[in-house]
């Protein structure tokens, strides 16, 4: 699936809720579902500043896609890891780079997020694509 | 259930509590960050730039003379709130830490030598850490710590073992924000100068709920910010006795704190503007002094005991709450509650509270090293004014209960 298939996709499944405890469940359970970070990838260069809580993101490349992994102590903020993750995961690295993130904006997050943790977020999606932009001048 | 106040009249007073955050009424608990403001406090704020507003000790115009006295007026405003011996020795300033910095950087680089001690406590904000941390640094002067025990409470005894003639200055904090304990600083004041030392007190969170009389305690200097007051935002004081203020150099330099200025040698202002470097911020310290007038008729003992009603309320309900754990379990406390949950990290807490509108402090609340100290990276931090309610507490109660029952 395209990145933008998969954010149309979260939209929808998010236009589903009408009160905000449905939204927080399902993004608690996207929390509880992201694949643990493996330990060694804990590292402090790994880390997402901006963050209140810590935000650990690993990247790689496999079969010429870039991948991602990451984790966060608190579970929220991982459940929006996961949804991102979802999203950018597994294209290729210019399209990560180039990528028009609108799903956060769509499901209401940046509203319902005060400003601190957007801020860590966007610095989580910037650093996506810094990747993204780094990969893709190493495969030119 | 107060007494004394009618708190839905003092309610009525901070049209901010009218908001409505995410379809609720707010609850707001993080008053120990920055209180809301009254009428009063907006309507001199207004009234001053509507009707007062120029620039101060210079001009020689109406307005000028007016608003160079309403200045003035808080200035004496806050020798009266203090009990301060003369008005000279109230400095405004931007903030709490900027007259911890402008002390570290006047009285602490003009007297402090290698080898000197300066005193604080385990309990720091940031702002009463970094400001020493750095002149130590230029003067080679040795920073100690007073440590605490596991209910929040300063080692009085460690304290004690501390003191020698090498110490040469103490700071700490009177109130602590993250764990609402007051300290003993009559006592800590009193010991420091046994042995010549100096003492500032940070009283960021102590002006809101203590009665104070810096000439009764005794201290050197002493420090708060009027956004925690019920003040407007920019504005604090430094209070501090007239002979160290005198002996002190300028900090920084410029229009208002200068004598005479010619290229080869510029003579200084004499109190308090030697140290008021530049325009300083005239509408919010006119408009603080319907701050200070607000507490006191309100009257500070008052305020104390419902707000102590508020901080029991709460204990015991947030106590009632399985896998919840009370951080500072002081004796003496202002209406201050930190709390962990078990296996919930405080940034999850903090964000299901604010949809249910209860907006609380999460994180380590400048106060890292305090955090190090009970092994934790944070915690989430209701703290009460005098506008707060126990209803808004068993708002706080059942928000939590509903946050265990979605990460549960
Ligand atoms: C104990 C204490 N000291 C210092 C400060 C710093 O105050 P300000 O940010 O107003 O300078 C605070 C504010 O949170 C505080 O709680």
């Amino acid at each position: 699936m395209q990145i933008n298939e998969i954010q149309d996709e979260l939209i929808e499944d998010f236009s589903l809720f009408d009160e905000w405890e449905s939204k927080y469940e399902y993004i608690i359970d996207m929390g509880k579902q992201l694949a643990p970070l493996n330990e060694a990838y804990k590292t402090e260069e790994n880390i997402i500043k901006g963050c209140q809580s810590r935000v650990w993101l690993h990247a790689y490349i496999e079969d010429d896609v870039l991948k991602f992994e990451a984790d966060s102590d608190a579970i929220i903020v991982k459940g929006l890891v996961s949804m991102l993750v979802k999203v950018l995961s597994g294209h290729k690295p210019e399209e990560i780079a180039q990528a028009d993130l609108y799903f956060m904006e769509r499901i209401g997050l940046h509203q319902h997020l005060a400003q601190t943790r957007s801020n860590g977020l966007a610095s989580m999606v910037k650093q996506m694509k810094t990747y993204g932009l780094a990969y893709q001048s190493i495969n030119q | 259930m107060s007494e004394n106040l009618n708190i839905q009249q003092i309610r009525a007073d901070f049209p901010i509590l009218n908001e409505v955050i995410n379809g609720k009424p707010l609850v707001y608990f993080d008053n120990a960050a920055t209180t809301q403001k009254p009428r009063q406090v907006l309507d001199a704020l207004l009234g001053y730039y509507e009707h007062s507003n120029a620039n101060i000790h210079r001009g020689i115009h109406h307005l000028a003379e007016k608003a160079t006295s309403e200045f003035e007026a808080t200035r004496r405003r806050i020798q009266e709130f203090l009990n301060a011996r003369l008005s000279e020795e109230i400095i405004f300033t931007y903030g709490t830490t900027d007259s911890i910095n402008l002390v570290a950087q006047t009285y602490g680089r003009a007297f402090l030598k290698a080898g000197d001690e300066v005193i604080i406590s385990t309990m720091e904000h940031h702002s009463n850490i970094v400001p020493w941390q750095m002149v130590c640094e230029e003067t080679g002067a040795v920073l100690r710590v007073i440590p605490i025990n596991d209910e929040g409470e300063l080692l009085m005894d460690e304290y004690e073992n501390m003191l020698s003639e090498r110490t040469k200055f103490v700071s700490v904090v009177h109130v602590s924000n993250a764990l609402g304990t007051i300290n003993p600083v009559a006592e800590i004041i009193q010991k420091a100068h046994a042995v010549g030392a100096k003492v500032l007190i940070d009283g960021a969170q102590a002006t809101a709920h203590i009665d104070l009389d810096v000439q009764a305690l005794d201290c050197d200097f002493y420090t708060f910010s009027l956004h925690k007051l019920y003040g407007p935002t920019g504005m604090g004081t430094l209070y501090g006795k007239k002979e160290l203020l005198d002996a002190m150099p300028p900090y920084r330099g410029g229009g208002e704190m200068i004598k005479e200025v010619t290229f080869e040698k510029t003579t200084y202002n004499e109190l308090p503007y030697k140290f008021e470097a530049g325009t300083p911020n005239i509408a919010d310290v006119v408009a603080a002094k319907a701050a200070f007038d607000y507490v006191d008729t309100l009257g500070k003992p008052h305020i104390a005991a419902y707000e102590h009603e508020l901080l029991t309320y709460a204990t015991d309900a947030l106590q009632d709450i399985d896998g919840l754990r009370i951080v500072g379990q002081a004796k003496q406390k202002v209406s201050v509650v930190s709390f962990v949950m078990e296996g919930i990290h405080h940034q999850d807490i903090g964000v299901l509270l604010d949809q249910q509108g209860i907006a609380v402090r999460t994180g380590h609340h400048c106060t890292q090293p305090l955090m190090q100290r009970f092994g934790i990276a944070g915690t989430t931090r209701a703290s009460f004014a005098v506008y707060n309610t126990t209803e808004e507490i068993d708002r706080l109660v059942q928000g939590l209960h509903k946050v265990k029952k979605m990460l549960g």
